[in-house]
């Protein structure tokens, strides 16, 4: 069973707004870097290889980096959920990859892939805003 | 591309997912090790289980 932290374990709430801003986007861009910057090295290393291979898998399954269309609503929410893996994305459209090949078997596959690494790594920036506001511990017990 | 064995895709995707979720959800590795490795037999057996359940159905 996992012990809660107490008030004293917790990591002091980041103050400037500034620091909070540099966490966020450093964590979108780079999945993980928001964690190693606190400290947190274990779940940095963790997101800092899963999440781009998970991206890169998607890719190569022949998945496909939608564009951002307002006329068609699911394409448009795909589109964010793609953006959502930070430099992954912007290098992989700077190698025009991700142009997706409809009539490949694993298209679909390729397509969760590519979205499911974005929307997770949604979720690693706000786990990184969270320890930042000081509400998880800095480092886990077994780090301190 | 040449995979095209929906299982080991499956399970490679579930695989990705649990480890995230595992390192969100627990701090202590023991906790971690063990939520990941429920996770991802949960994602299995579902997608096994359903895979039967709707074997018989036509296209």
């Amino acid at each position: 069973m996992a012990s809660k932290s107490t008030a004293a374990e917790r990591a002091p709430a980041a103050a400037e707004p500034g620091r909070l801003a540099l966490v966020c986007i450093l964590s979108w861009l780079v999945p993980g870097a928001g964690h190693l910057l606190q400290g947190r090295r274990d779940k940095g290393l963790v997101f800092l290889i899963a999440l781009p291979l998970m991206f890169a898998v998607g890719l190569w399954l022949d998945g496909r980096l939608f564009p951002l269309e307002w006329s068609d609503p699911l394409v448009f929410l795909g589109a964010i959920a793609n953006r959502g893996i930070g430099a992954p994305y912007i290098l992989a459209r700077l190698m025009e990859a991700g142009a997706g090949t409809v009539t490949a078997v694993s298209y679909e596959y390729g397509n969760t892939f590519l979205m499911t690494a974005g929307l997770l790594n949604f979720l690693v920036v706000l786990d990184a805003f969270d320890i930042a506001m000081g509400r998880k511990p800095a480092k886990p017990a077994a780090q301190r | 591309m040449t995979t095209t064995s929906h299982f080991l895709l499956m399970v490679l995707y579930a695989f990705f997912v649990s480890l995230v979720f595992a390192m969100l959800l627990r701090d202590d590795r023991r906790e971690q090790l063990k939520t990941g490795a429920m996770m991802l037999g949960g994602f299995i057996a579902v997608a096994y289980v359903m895979g039967w359940l709707i074997y018989p159905f036509p296209l």
